[in-house]
């Protein structure tokens, strides 16, 4: 009985994650001539060159730039705006389902979006420094501003639903708790410290776990915005994984970078997990 | 005051929808000055149409529907069937099972993209709704989140099933599920939100208009049309108007999706 009703997850789960998992880092022991579809057994050392290679080390180093610009500015907004719409006004409902509507929007619709603003000839910045006869700024084109758009994209789409667990998480804080610190004479910014922050943080390093995860696994912004570039300038590691496979056709290689994906993201789940054990607040 | 805050926000994250919205409904000199670009009156409507004949995102769209429906389909009933397992019967290597549904959630699916996609050219599914689907046909969240919807079902009403003659199968549909029916709901929803907004799986198995998902579509109609921007924000507009209106039909249980795991007790 039960393996009847565990097989059909069981038989997903098989052939499209433990068996793929397992062929990724074997395909990563093989190596892929330059012309030609010939395969070669190199054993471990396409792995110690990927380790070594300089445009992987950029790709990480770019992931990690991306990872900062991202998360504490997203998880900020998020608290921001869930602390400004836990309060009790009329029509506050409205604002709740405004602040979580960029949950609805897909990475290629939140990209496609932010072309309208930031877009060199149409966006809505461009046409405004141009109203002041200023030079449009090709924030998609200049190494300096690539990943810093990347960023505000990924922040802006991730908004909706970052307010959303981190209101939920305030609904869990009792409401007594204020009143009594308001008849104590706590001011709303020591209330926001002392009751607030400390209560929401196991909320906030979820959100810092995910976040950082899902920063890890970028690629949809990427593919619609910049390829990539300008100059390798937002060239995360998962669209370098997907480059090596499918235009470098290079297999061994962009599993051999999957492998150690997979590895960063076991590792800050491990790690993150720890920290939640040990710092966090419990009420 | 705090109305003026609420307002400033509520702008500030709503100025890149606005902002396509207002740029779909207009053409030419107007749409490129600004402030006239943000009010577009009289609108342009006729684009709207454009989209469906030259941006085939009638098609783009009936696929990803296809397609997001299957997968919701496939993970709420593979995820009752295993949440059932975990939460109601004893059995041989349990604990080794659930590790390994565990073990799933530590792997990202951009890590066996590489993979997955000779399995899928083996099994000659590219461009296909097979290919779309079958990697998602289950999932470890979904399971987890349906099992702990069972276990709070009170014993006294197995015991009671059991005792009026009701074997498993029937206590399943007949109790466990009608009483986790908002567990299952919310992972309908997220299920469905997820399936939707995929992207890289369908752009790497999909080449031709017949399967492309909308995300996949938007793509291509912003390569095809570089020149005619009010097309591709109007797209833009028409491939998320599906997933705002679930939004507003189903938050409740798209919060209690998202959240689940969140926040402890």
């Amino acid at each position: 009985m039960a393996l009847m009703l565990l097989l059909p997850s069981l038989v997903v789960f098989g052939l499209f994650v433990y068996y793929p998992f397992g062929r990724t880092i074997w395909l990563g022991l093989f190596r892929t001539s330059p012309f030609g579809n010939r395969t070669t057994y190199v054993g471990f050392e396409q792995y110690a060159d990927v380790l070594a290679s300089s445009d992987f080390h950029h790709s990480l180093w770019v992931t990690l730039v991306f990872t900062v610009m991202t998360v504490p500015v997203g998880l900020a907004l998020g608290l921001g705006l869930a602390v400004l719409a836990h309060q009790r006004l009329s029509g506050v409902g409205i604002y709740r389902t405004i602040f979580s509507s960029t949950v609805a929007t897909s990475v290629a619709v939140a990209s496609l979006m932010f072309i309208a603003l930031l877009s060199p000839s149409v966006g809505l910045i461009n046409q405004i420094i141009k109203g002041f006869d200023g030079d449009p700024i090709y924030f998609l084109q200049r190494p300096g501003w690539a990943l810093i758009a990347v960023a505000a994209v990924t922040v802006w789409q991730n908004l909706g639903v970052t307010f959303i667990v981190i209101s939920a998480g305030l609904q869990s804080v009792p409401d007594d708790l204020y009143e009594s610190a308001r008849l104590d004479g706590a001011s709303a910014w020591m209330r926001f410290v002392d009751i607030t922050l400390p209560l929401v943080s196991p909320t906030l390093l979820f959100g810092f776990v995910v976040l950082t995860i899902t920063s890890f696994q970028t690629f949809g912004q990427i593919d619609l915005l910049t390829g990539g570039g300008p100059l390798d300038a937002t060239n995360l590691i998962v669209f370098s994984i997907y480059t090596e496979a499918f235009r470098n056709f290079n297999p061994g290689v962009a599993a051999a970078q999957a492998v150690v994906l997979f590895l960063i993201v076991l590792a800050l789940t491990v790690v993150q997990l720890k920290l939640v054990e040990r710092r966090v607040f419990y009420g | 005051m705090q109305y003026t805050a609420l307002t400033v926000a509520a702008i500030v994250v709503l100025l890149p929808i606005y902002v396509t919205v207002a740029f779909s409904l207009q053409t030419g000199a107007s749409a490129l000055d600004f402030p006239s670009s943000l009010f577009p009156f009289p609108p342009e409507l006729s684009v709207f149409r454009r989209v469906f004949s030259v941006g085939n995102l009638g098609r783009y769209m009936l696929n990803s529907a296809i397609v997001a429906v299957a997968i919701t389909v496939a993970q709420v009933l593979t995820s009752i069937l295993a949440g059932y397992a975990f939460a109601f019967l004893r059995f041989p290597a349990r604990n080794v099972v659930f590790v390994g549904f565990l073990a799933t959630l530590m792997v990202p699916s951009e890590v066996t993209i590489v993979a997955n996609y000779d399995t899928i050219v083996g099994f000659d599914w590219l461009d296909s709704y097979q290919g779309l689907v079958a990697p998602f046909m289950a999932t470890a969240f979904g399971t987890f989140l349906v099992r702990q919807a069972f276990l709070a079902v009170p014993q006294d009403l197995r015991d009671a099933s059991r005792l009026d003659g009701y074997g498993h199968w029937g206590f399943m549909w007949g109790v466990a599920v009608p009483l986790a029916r908002p567990a299952i709901a919310a992972l309908g929803v997220f299920s469905f939100l997820l399936a939707w907004n995929q992207y890289l799986w369908p752009l790497l198995i999909t080449n031709t208009d017949d399967r492309r998902t909308v995300q996949i579509g938007l793509k291509t109609l912003a390569s095809n049309n570089v020149n005619e921007f009010n097309l591709v924000f109007a797209g833009t507009v028409v491939a998320s108007i599906p997933i705002f209106i679930l939004l507003l039909v189903f938050q409740k249980q798209l919060v209690r999706g998202l959240t689940s795991g969140a926040v402890k007790g």
